[in-house]
């Protein structure tokens, strides 16, 4: 009797668990429009400017994979830096991506952005396709998000390609630019970084 | 004569491009696009400065006095200038073998000079023609295979690679039929200045559109010349390839080397 109990009951508990993982799985397209929904919210509401700084940083370090940027920013350069530079490069990445972010985003007043479609490119990426909405002063812009997916619970965005132009490789060219100049100094990107960030 | 200098000209910035690299491959020959070298930094880089000082000092203020113009009448200096770039795109169009996309552009063309008053209102586009995409001679040379050499900055006309600027010198040898309906065309309407106030108000008017973006994109720089380098390339080689952005996918290799989670 006992183990029948047991089996129905542990049946019961997988299926449980793997409705609760059906559940918590975020389709990329929903995750980019609730982002988009949330910023939209906070740049059309009554904030300060400083308010809305803060706000956005707050939505980008819970949507964004800002190391995996911070990563592939560096490109090859990460492979010669030694543990203790890769995290003063963390560090002063995570404060440059926020602050350039938001400074970027801050300006716009209400914007309507709207999903159109996904394409599944991999396992680990998903391209999800929208458009920032026609207003009177400018034409419709096509914005590109590049959602990872490798955790499909916990999607994060690695890229935004606005009218075909990544963001994140023109972020990358122009570190290495600042390391080439430099005679592939890694700590004059580093000094940059902070004078950036002041 | 001038032909002749310009045709020289055009032949020496294309060979200037043309040198064999350590594989023995020729560098414009080369399909495959990597990483577009900068041989001129230093002079790019001074170059770059003094279009970012005529910037401030002329073209910004002229963009932003632009800007107060009435909408209707700022959108209709748009049509009118989309339109007569269709002349060189049509050619251009041939040339990269689309045919059908030429046909179109030409209907868009006589549509919109007849009815839409030279080009100043975009009949075309309300009775459903599909959306106009711009081609140059230095697209052309790309699609042929035409590597595109080094990254150049140009005075005035800004971010250019030796491929794009020799495709705007075709412009100017013949390849324009607006350039040479001003030059050479004898007739009452146009002539040299009409041609460069067209160039003019072009620029002014692609200034206008993108006041916020650039200045944004200036504040949030690091190295602001390495950016509008990463920017105008990456545009150049989606336009050759005249892919659609959400479809077509570049430099994917990039990404999957980065692993965080």
């Amino acid at each position: 009797m006992y183990p029948k109990k047991l089996i129905v009951l542990l049946t019961f508990i997988i299926i449980s668990f793997s409705s609760i993982a059906k559940v918590y799985s975020i389709e990329p397209d929903i995750f980019v429009q609730s982002t988009v929904n949330r910023a939209a919210e906070t740049l059309g509401g009554d904030l300060t400017k400083d308010q809305r700084i803060e706000k956005l940083k707050e939505i980008a370090t819970d949507t964004v994979d800002i190391n995996g940027i911070g990563y592939y920013t560096l490109g090859n350069y990460r492979k010669t830096i030694n543990d203790a530079q890769l995290n003063e490069y963390k560090i002063l990445f995570k404060e440059y991506f926020l602050k350039s972010f938001a400074s970027r985003l801050a300006e716009y007043s209400n914007p309507e952005i709207e999903v159109t479609s996904k394409k599944k490119l991999n396992e680990n990426y998903t391209m999800v396709n929208s458009v920032l909405v026609a207003t009177e002063k400018r034409p419709a812009v096509k914005i590109d998000w590049r959602v990872y997916t490798k955790n499909p619970n916990k999607p994060m965005i690695r890229d935004l390609i606005i009218e075909g132009l990544s963001l994140a490789r023109t972020q990358k060219e122009e570190f290495s630019s600042i390391i080439e100049s430099n005679d592939g100094d890694i700590n004059a990107l580093f000094a940059t970084l902070k004078e950036f960030i002041k | 004569m001038k032909k002749i200098l310009i045709t020289v000209l055009v032949s020496l910035i294309l060979t200037s491009g043309t040198y064999a690299d350590t594989d023995g491959q020729n560098s414009l020959s080369k399909k495959k696009q990597g990483k577009i070298k900068d041989c001129f930094e230093g002079l790019n880089r001074a170059t770059f400065s003094l279009n970012q000082g005529l910037d401030k000092a002329i073209f910004k203020p002229v963009a932003k006095g632009y800007r107060n113009l009435p909408s209707s009448v700022r959108t209709g200096t748009s049509n009118a200038l989309n339109n007569l770039s269709s002349l060189v795109t049509i050619p251009n169009n041939i040339l990269q073998g689309e045919f059908k996309t030429a046909g179109v552009n030409t209907g868009r063309f006589v549509v919109n000079t007849t009815v839409g008053v030279l080009g100043v209102f975009n009949v075309a586009q309300k009775i459903g023609f599909s959306k106009y995409e711009k081609e140059d001679y230095g697209q052309t040379l790309g699609k042929w295979g035409v590597g595109p050499g080094c990254y150049l900055v140009l005075p005035v006309l800004g971010p250019s690679t030796v491929r794009d600027t020799a495709g705007s010198f075709i412009n100017i040898l013949g390849g324009d039929p607006y350039y040479n309906a001003s030059t050479h065309g004898n007739n009452e309407f146009l002539n040299d200045s009409v041609y460069m106030t067209t160039k003019v108000i072009s620029g002014v008017d692609f200034r206008a559109k993108n006041l916020e973006s650039i200045d944004n994109l200036e504040k949030n720089s690091m190295d602001f010349y390495a950016s509008v380098r990463s920017l105008y390339l990456q545009d150049r080689q989606q336009k050759i390839k005249n892919s659609n952005p959400t479809i077509e996918i570049m430099y994917e290799g990039d990404w999957e080397e980065v692993e965080s989670q």
